[in-house]
């Protein structure tokens, strides 16, 4: 059995543990307020983006003159999996579901025959994703997002992507991120980014009844979708890493939630073993002493 | 939604700004100005840097600079898509006249066509801040 003083130590140590954790804890659900008002404040734009190209993809669907970036290159040869991860660990599963979900889909393409290459945004994606897939890791990005993540930043990297994309780099882009639905869960999901796909509509929204009309386009629709098609491939990272982001401080929150229950439990059933040994050692005195006293 | 009203929708990346039914929106398209009214025909257009007018009744609501973007038009909602939105009295003018000087430092110094158009576009938003300013000063 632990002496008393190894019992005192180890209770000293999960106390300080717990104080930590309770301040991670609380640290992270001050953040993810902010970041989940970012990212429900996002998404407008995103949806009102997705119908509007959803409409314009419709008509200029199968004409030879389409631009690569809805069209395709004709080829889905070369993938480009975008896997966007936190900086920071301590967030309970979220950093290893998306990786999880990454390897897969490059495990999956790769046995298809297809060249899978890697772009990853969030040190811990970059850490995990290198052992395996090492080689095929062509650009990373971190630091984004210190304080909030901004509309520039997420630009910055899609700037990449189109550069990439211009120079045939690579065919088909997906975007693997955690979308946020509450504090306690987020969706891991694969997004294609490039060729642009028209989403399935979102739940309770209607199909635009144009009463058989036909939009006109000012100036001309292929100057539209030539300048929307690359915001579209911002404001999608955009939104997905506001998401992560929001999905991040949920899990780090929820697991921080845990850790410290935990440690309370901890610190109960030793101090249950301390009081024990203590009152042990106390009999054990008393005994002795009271032995010793009838044996004059 | 009353017959005689446009939903008209004003959403940044950032956040939706303005969502509200209006009588009248006047956008700056990219080949001029169009007012959108309750019926107008279906319309997606460009949108250059300029100010977005919003009517109530024959008056003037709000005017809200956007620094270009794209504009959705069905006969009973309007949707414009901005880079970025700022009502009119919160431009400040000290600061887009910085921004025009750096922006026109910036089309001076650039090198290959990206930076050029892009330093173009700053100073077209910068000019058109300033302009819409004194413009609104006169109303």
């Amino acid at each position: 059995m632990a002496s008393l003083q190894e019992l005192r130590g180890s209770i000293a140590s999960v106390q300080a543990t717990r104080k930590i954790t309770s301040a991670m804890k609380m640290v992270a659900a001050a953040k993810l307020r902010r970041a989940q008002e970012q990212a429900e404040a996002a998404r407008p734009y995103a949806q009102r983006m997705e119908r509007m190209l959803a409409s314009l993809g419709a008509s200029v669907e199968g004409s030879p003159g389409a631009p690569a970036l809805i069209a395709g290159t004709g080829s889905d040869q070369t993938h480009l999996i975008v896997v966007a991860t936190a900086d920071r660990g301590l967030c309970g599963g979220f950093n290893g579901n998306i990786v999880r979900r990454a390897r897969l889909l490059a495990q999956e393409l790769t046995s298809e025959g297809k060249t899978v290459k890697l772009l990853t945004v969030g040190r811990k994606g970059r850490d995990q994703m290198r052992r395996e897939f090492g080689d095929s890791i062509v650009h990373h990005v971190d630091g984004l997002g210190r304080r909030s993540v901004s509309y520039e930043e997420a630009d910055g990297v899609a700037d990449v992507l189109r550069t990439m994309f211009a120079d045939g780099e690579f065919d088909v882009c997906t975007l693997i991120y955690a979308q946020f639905k509450s504090a306690i869960a987020n969706v891991v999901t694969a997004q294609q980014l490039i060729p642009a796909e028209a989403p399935a509509l979102a739940e309770g929204e209607e199909e635009v009844d144009l009463g058989g009309a036909v939009y006109e386009y000012e100036p001309t629709e292929e100057s539209i979708l030539e300048e929307l098609l690359p915001r579209n491939v911002s404001v999608q990272l955009f939104k997905a890493l506001l998401e992560n982001a929001a999905s991040e401080h949920g899990s780090r929150m929820t697991a921080m939630d845990n850790a410290t229950r935990n440690a309370g439990e901890m610190i109960n059933s030793l101090t249950l073993t301390y009081n024990r040994t203590r009152q042990a050692m106390i009999t054990k005195e008393l005994i002795e002493i009271i032995s010793g006293a009838e044996a004059l | 939604m009353a017959d005689n009203k446009v939903a008209f929708e004003l959403v940044s990346p950032e956040r939706l700004v303005v969502s509200l039914p209006v009588d009248m929106v006047v956008v700056p398209g990219g080949e001029g100005d169009f007012g959108v009214l309750p019926g107008h025909a279906p319309l997606i257009a460009s949108v250059r840097p300029g100010v977005i007018e919003i009517y109530e009744g024959r008056e003037v609501s709000d005017r809200i600079f956007v620094a270009g973007g794209f504009a959705e038009v069905t006969s009973e909602r309007c949707t414009v898509l901005a880079e970025s939105a700022v009502r009119v009295s919160d431009i400040d003018v000290g600061r887009a006249e910085k921004d025009l000087q750096t922006a026109q430092d910036a089309l001076a110094d650039a090198g290959d066509d990206g930076a050029r158009a892009d330093a173009e576009r700053r100073v077209d938003v910068a000019l058109g801040q300033i302009a819409a300013v004194r413009r609104s000063a006169m109303h």
